[in-house]
């Protein structure tokens, strides 16, 4: 009976492996296997595909693929740089006065009303293939006026039998424009754009006026809207208010991107939103990749546009990419990649286990998962682990434009103020906060600490001893050496609370810290900040919350303390010190400066800097903002994390760009080694099978022998 | 019997009346409107005229239970309990706060969940059935008492243990299947073996158990004694007799979980990224999604009413003794 089993066992496995020359566990189909495939995941489900709603991460990978706004960043020259992408070239703004007369390129931010941006683009660029571009033979659209009846069949955009194409034009530029001022669409820009667009404001008005809940197609082209307007068929003008270089950041973000007034047409038909069938959900762009399978719930799939314009590789980059190998494939037309398939992935696990399997071409690194992967060198460098190196992995890093903070609530009574006794207690508390150890502890040393409110690769920010805050480090050998802790006792001291209590009524400093989260790795968190605190003697009150009521708190300016952070829209100083900003504090004004920071000198001098070119200058003014910023210590800490990638050896052409969402063209992969890799990692263990047969065999045997004992014996 | 279903469904509509009031205090204790519109507008720049153009738009610019300003019967239907209640009981949910159709939504994602749910009960019941008898067989046998030590152990393991056990066992170390994900058709097998696989090795333990006793009931009664005397083989005597008396306890736990095997598994979904409803219902109470959450609450309360229905009906079945009225 043993060989029977062990030859069922055999015959078993011999099928499932003799089937198919696919590795079992290979989560995709067997004829994709050499396909020149790219494979991801995401995690969470992307709430909004339409480019004038998304915002998020997660939304502007599938639509920086799709979506094509008239500027892009260079894919491979740091620091980041602007160049066209549909425009013909970058526009030079022309500056007006008050009266509409035309000013010098040099002219100050107070002379300058107006700011006109006057953009062409390429013409015979083609949209992809979609159902809103069909045409009869007689010319009439085949599908926007349909009838009830018509949609019985259709369950998905793919079920339209005909798609058409046309060319893209000014129109559609300032159509998409026009949608972010539709009250039905929410665009979470609207607020901010509405202040510098001319007439953005007023048109929503209009347009709240005209919608209600039962109409359909709102034909946007009937409203006119001052500060955008069709110059000809391949130009459109931009009317913004004041000088605003940074402009040009928003017109590489898909929010500018193109919609053209079928699309609109097309999704408003009645039934195709009960049947999901919305331009949130199927986007209609110009860009290499369009949305083929969109399933959020499991795989969204972009697929290689037909209609794609010719676009080639850049030609140049960074003094070091021409040896990374980074330039072989300059000049050819893009992209590279036939298919991307986006795999739905919750848990950490499988996404890390089907890296390490050769099923996703790249990872991130969990902090599970992170000594697997990297280990420190003896100089304190990264690395990657022997078995990720045997692999042949990649490990790219890169600075992120990013800043995570510990803040003080600059109204708080305590803590709060430009007071010397307020401001030597958040001196002391920021020398304390030993932002070192929280990165070597949490981030697994992948992040920098905060020197001023800039990032790396940012225009303002300093390297090395010029870098240094003086108030919270030590220059030793050119290097940022904490200050020692007795300075932050001695600078409480001064404050008026000595060993943490105050002077005069003895009572103990307690201070509040809000944050928001949950779970094992939170708690850890806050109990390294209470011992932080501890060194200086002063009690540490942790109110943790939800993020509902931590955002409450935030808006009424209740909190004392609080953790917060802050990605970069663009790469542009702006964009950081506008969190500084007073006029755009939180408490009462509802902006982005949490920690509700006011200083007279401080904001002259951003009004100052913010509308300037990158220039010795500019540079001078930022110094001295960082230096405030250092003296006031609105945030007491903080660091910018460091993002660590993993890139299999068959993934081509990769360079961390941190700026620009439509990277996915440059890239490229061998499926051929990748198969290879895939076979090779992936041979199935039967054995396994075979012990478990015999576990359950041998289990069995003596309760069918006591059995047949058992019906003897009666 | 049919007067009996009509009164169990006209005792339904109080209690899914009171199950969508709970939801709805229980969520609103949590989230305000304003909270819901920040979480969808995104954390930058959100104007407060953008929240209360959201706010409008969703229907929640209106007072949550009571509207005091209204008149007459307006006070309570002029609110967001009724409006975005009333409708759940022709079965329309709305729009989910992104756009989309909850009920087509629920129409695509119960298959996936089903496609778990219902081999995993199956092959479950079975092996389950099939050890719990043969310990009864062997009881106060040394088999027996190791059955029910293993029984025990394995019911005290977490359900995430063996979930990432099983990836871990099967998928990496052993490379037979893959480690999570989902396709449609024939395709779906490979993805579904190692989660049915977990779900039937999870479950053994609770479920030999529950149904050893079960039959240790009924083989100490007189007709089981009777069967012996006339001759009948132990197993002939055990799937014939002791079994089918057997049925109506067993029917009491399985069939009133069968609709609920549309409503998928929390934790199973999200690990083996099975796009089901129960990582749809997981997403939504993340995303603070109202019209979600109240749509698969409701749903849930209407398939265990409808289960424990069926459970009564199939009393009648297994057992010709019982009538319902």
């Amino acid at each position: 009976m043993n060989r029977s089993f062990a030859r069922l066992g055999l015959i078993l496995v011999f099928i499932l492996t003799a089937c198919t020359s696919t590795p079992l566990n290979n989560p995709y189909p067997a004829e994709e296997q050499e396909k020149n495939v790219l494979y991801s995941s995401f995690s969470a489900r992307p709430k909004h595909l339409d480019p004038a709603q998304s915002y998020s991460s997660n939304e502007i990978v599938f639509t920086g693929q799709i979506y094509e706004p008239p500027f892009q960043y260079h894919y491979l020259k740091r620091p980041y740089q602007l160049v066209p992408l549909t425009a013909e070239e970058m526009p030079h703004p022309i500056y007006l006065n008050a009266v509409g007369e035309v000013l010098g390129e040099a002219s100050s931010s107070e002379e300058v009303a107006w700011s006109i941006y006057e953009i062409q683009i390429k013409p015979g660029i083609q949209y992809q293939p979609h159902p809103a571009f069909a045409k009869a033979g007689s010319g009439e659209p085949l599908y926007l006026n349909l009838a009830t009846e018509a949609l019985e069949g259709i369950q998905k955009l793919g079920d339209f039998e005909e798609t058409g194409s046309r060319e893209l034009t000014a129109e559609d530029y300032v159509y998409q424009i026009k949608r972010l001022a539709h009250p039905k669409i929410h665009s979470p820009i609207f607020g901010f754009m509405s202040e510098y667009i001319a007439g953005l404001k007023e048109l929503s008005q209009t347009l709240q006026s005209v919608v209600s809940k039962e109409q359909g197609f709102l034909d946007l082209r009937d409203y006119p809207l001052e500060g955008v307007e069709v110059l000809d068929r391949y130009r459109y003008r931009i009317k913004v208010k004041g000088k605003y270089p940074q402009f040009l950041y928003w017109l590489a973000m898909p929010f500018f991107a193109p919609i053209p007034y079928e699309a609109d047409q097309f999704y408003a038909q009645p039934g195709l939103v009960e049947k999901n069938i919305t331009l949130d959900w199927y986007p209609v762009g110009t860009g290499p990749y369009m949305l083929t399978i969109n399933n959020p719930n499991r795989q969204m799939v972009l697929e290689k546009n037909p209609n794609f314009h010719r676009e080639t590789y850049p030609r140049e980059g960074a003094p070091e990419d021409e040896m990374a190998g980074l330039l072989a494939d300059a000049g050819k037309p893009l992209p590279f990649i036939e298919k991307v398939v986006f795999s739905l992935e919750k848990e950490g696990i499988p996404i890390w286990n089907k890296f390490l399997q050769g099923y996703y071409d790249s990872s991130g690194i969990s902090s599970d998962s992170f000594d697997q992967a990297v280990r420190m060198t003896g100089n304190g460098d990264t690395a990657l682990t022997d078995e990720m190196a045997e692999k042949g992995i990649r490990l790219l890093t890169s600075t992120a434009a990013s800043t995570y903070y510990i803040a003080f609530n600059m109204l708080d009574s305590v803590v709060g103020g430009q007071s010397e006794s307020a401001r030597k207690i958040r001196q002391a508390i920021a020398i304390a906060i030993d932002q070192e150890e929280a990165i070597g502890i949490f981030q697994n040393g992948r992040g920098i600490a905060m020197q001023g409110p800039l990032p790396p690769g940012i225009f303002g920010y300093l390297e090395g001893e010029a870098g240094i805050n003086p108030y919270v480090y030590d220059n030793v050998n050119g290097r940022p050496k904490r200050k020692p802790i007795a300075e932050a006792r001695r600078l409480l001291t001064e404050a008026g609370y000595p060993n943490g209590r105050d002077a005069e009524t003895g009572k103990p400093l307690i201070l509040h810290f809000d944050a928001t989260g949950s779970g094992p790795e939170v708690k850890a968190r806050f109990d390294w900040i209470r011992k932080q605190f501890d060194k200086i003697q002063v009690q540490l009150v942790i109110r943790n919350t939800d993020y509902n009521r931590f955002q409450d708190k935030m808006l009424k300016g209740t909190a004392q303390m609080f953790q917060w952070g802050w990605n970069a829209d663009y790469p542009d100083p702006e964009n950081f010190f506008f969190l500084l900003y007073g006029p755009n504090a939180k408490a009462g004004k509802n902006g982005e400066n949490a920690a509700n920071y006011a200083n007279d000198r401080f904001d002259a001098l951003f009004e100052q800097m913010k509308n300037m070119e990158n220039s010795p200058e500019r540079q001078a003014i930022i110094n001295e903002m960082v230096d405030l910023f250092r003296h006031d210590v609105p945030w007491a800490s903080g660091f910018h994390p460091k993002q660590f990638g993993l890139y299999h050896v068959w993934y081509g052409n990769i360079k961390p760009n941190l700026m620009a969402n439509n990277t996915l063209k440059y890239a490229k992969v061998d499926p051929v080694l990748r198969t290879q890799k895939r076979q090779e990692w992936n041979k199935p263990r039967v054995w396994p099978l075979l012990v478990i047969a015999g576990l359950i065999f041998a289990g069995t045997l003596p309760a069918v022998l006591t059995y047949r004992k058992k019906e003897r014996e009666t | 019997m049919i007067t009996y279903i009509i009164r169990r469904v006209l005792y339904a509509i109080p209690i899914l009346v009171g199950v969508n009031l709970l939801t709805f205090i229980l969520f609103f204790v949590v989230n305000t409107p304003d909270d819901m519109a920040r979480l969808h507008l995104g954390m930058k720049r959100v104007t407060p005229e953008a929240i209360e153009k959201w706010k409008a738009d969703h229907g929640y610019d209106i007072p949550v239970a009571w509207n005091a300003s209204a008149e007459g019967i307006q006070k309570i239907s002029e609110t967001i309990f009724f409006k975005k209640s009333v409708r759940l009981f022709v079965f329309d949910f709305g729009f989910a706060d992104d756009g989309r159709n909850i009920g087509a939504d629920i129409r695509e994602r119960m298959w996936p969940s089903l496609a778990i749910a219902m081999p995993s009960l199956i092959v479950g019941l079975l092996v389950n059935i099939t050890v719990a008898m043969l310990i009864a067989f062997f009881r106060a046998s040394y088999i027996d008492t190791w059955g029910i030590i293993v029984a025990v152990g394995m019911m005290s393991i977490s359900s995430l243990f063996y979930i990432i056990g099983g990836q871990f066992l099967l998928s990496k170390m052993f490379r037979l299947v893959p480690i999570s994900g989902y396709d449609e058709g024939i395709n779906a097998v490979k993805f579904l073996v190692l989660p049915v696989l977990v779900a039937l090795v999870g479950g053994i333990g609770s479920g030999t158990r529950w149904y050893r006793s079960i039959f240790l009931e009924e083989i100490g009664k007189d007709y089981v004694r009777t069967a012996r005397a006339k001759g009948l083989a132990e197993l002939t005597v055990l799937f014939r007799h002791v079994l089918r008396n057997a049925l109506v306890p067993i029917l009491t736990g399985v069939v009133v979980v069968i609709p609920l095997l549309f409503m998928g598994s929390l934790v199973t979904e999200s690990f083996f990224s099975i796009p089901g409803l129960g990582s749809y219902t997981i997403d939504a109470i993340n995303s603070q999604d109202f019209g979600i959450v109240r749509a698969m609450v409701f749903l849930g309360s209407v398939l265990y009413i409808v289960g424990l229905i069926l459970t009564d009906i199939s009393y009648t079945w297994v057992d010709p003794r019982v009538r319902l009225r």
